[in-house]
């Protein structure tokens, strides 16, 4: 099969719609064809990915969790926009610690979030080949 | 790539997204309600330059249905469902803007 | 050209489902192929065998089953993710019986599959196209 750049471009929070879960279940799935897999969170998306949710006041599944087994899916380019953080008054701090473990380092972990300006992203997605907005 | 919006920028920051990632070739159609961008309004100047370069679309069933055909803006391409069609044949990657 | 179509929102409640039709058609017509319509989140209801619009207004449901959109094998190939399917109550005849709920709603020109549809579709076609809100 040929390799293609997907995009997962993430741009709401987790909760108030449907559309963070549903979106990393596309992921998950598409772990299996070995494409080359990126991950963009911009605007209220980097919410999906920041440390310390708890949903036991809303009766609702906390998925976050999942985004840790990304690595193990050799999913590990998660790209955060900086401007979106510094909006919000997030820093990468904030943020869930989602690493990966290298196999062309000796499976030295490394951390699987790359914080990027938007001039950095613009570069970026002008590679892809499928863009998925969700 | 073609970008496609399909909400006012008075409505969401989409169009605002959408510029802050776009490169210098790619263009930008407008459909659904994304078509009040492409009116005269105060939010004008965000499309304006990129207008001027021949990089701004909208889609004409849309315009004409919120009834904005006689107040867009300069330099707004309006094309139809089969013209949308050719765009994203050649513009590439098609990312949508919602 | 080969097109894929991701359809994420439900008929009527936002007109992405209208504009995902118009573009598939425009896009028939025009000597271009739809290899695949894939509805996610409530883009799953556009499968409904049971929408009763009003008279004057058009039928959404019956617009995309007018596409004829189909494989070399006649298999349907607007494709309802049956993840989201289940969570909405859209149910074909075998999801409803391994269920063990009475009844089924899933229109015939529709056909449900997992989520590896969407990605293979990526894969193979020249376009994907997502229609959302």
């Amino acid at each position: 099969m040929a390799t293609k750049k997907f995009m997962y471009l993430n741009r709401r929070s987790s909760f108030g719609t449907v559309y963070a879960i549903e979106s990393l279940e596309v992921v998950l799935i598409a772990a299996a064809f070995e494409q080359d897999v990126s991950l963009a969170f911009m605007d209220d998306g980097v919410y999906q990915i920041v440390e310390g949710q708890n949903t036991d006041g809303i009766g609702m599944k906390n998925f976050s969790k999942t985004f840790h087994a990304l690595g193990d899916y050799d999913i590990n380019k998660l790209y955060v926009s900086k401007e979106s953080l510094e909006e919000r008054g997030l820093s990468e701090s904030d943020l869930m610690p989602l690493v990966y473990e290298d196999e062309d380092d000796d499976w030295e972990e490394k951390p699987s979030i790359r914080v990027v300006t938007n001039d950095e992203l613009k570069a970026i997605m002008s590679e892809q080949d499928v863009c998925l907005s969700f | 790539m073609l970008h496609t919006v399909n909400k006012s920028s008075f409505e969401r920051n989409s169009l605002q997204s959408c510029l802050n990632t776009i490169d210098d070739t790619s263009v930008i159609l407008f459909i659904e309600d994304g078509v009040i961008n492409a009116a005269n309004n105060a939010n004008s100047s965000m499309i304006a330059d990129l207008a001027a370069n021949g990089r701004v679309f909208a889609l004409q069933g849309d315009v004409e249905a919120r009834g904005i055909s006689s107040k867009l803006a300069d330099n707004i391409k309006l094309v139809d469902y089969a013209g949308f069609v050719d765009l994203v044949v050649e513009h590439g990657t098609p990312v949508s803007w919602v | 050209m080969k097109f894929a179509i991701q359809v994420n929102e439900g008929p009527y409640q936002h007109q992405a489902s209208d504009t995902a039709f118009q573009f598939a058609k425009a896009a028939i017509e025009n000597g271009h192929e739809i290899m695949r319509v894939f509805f996610y989140h409530d883009g799953v209801n556009n499968a409904s065998s049971f929408t009763l619009p009003p008279q004057d207004d058009r039928h959404v449901v019956n617009n995309w089953a007018s596409l004829d959109i189909k494989n070399a094998e006649g298999e349907p190939e607007l494709v309802v993710c049956v993840a989201a399917a289940l969570r909405r109550g859209m149910l074909d005849e075998s999801e409803a019986s391994k269920n063990s709920i009475e009844g089924n709603n899933l229109h015939p020109a529709f056909r449900i599959s997992g989520l590896g549809q969407l990605i293979e579709a990526g894969i193979q076609s020249d376009r994907l196209v997502v229609f959302g809100d």
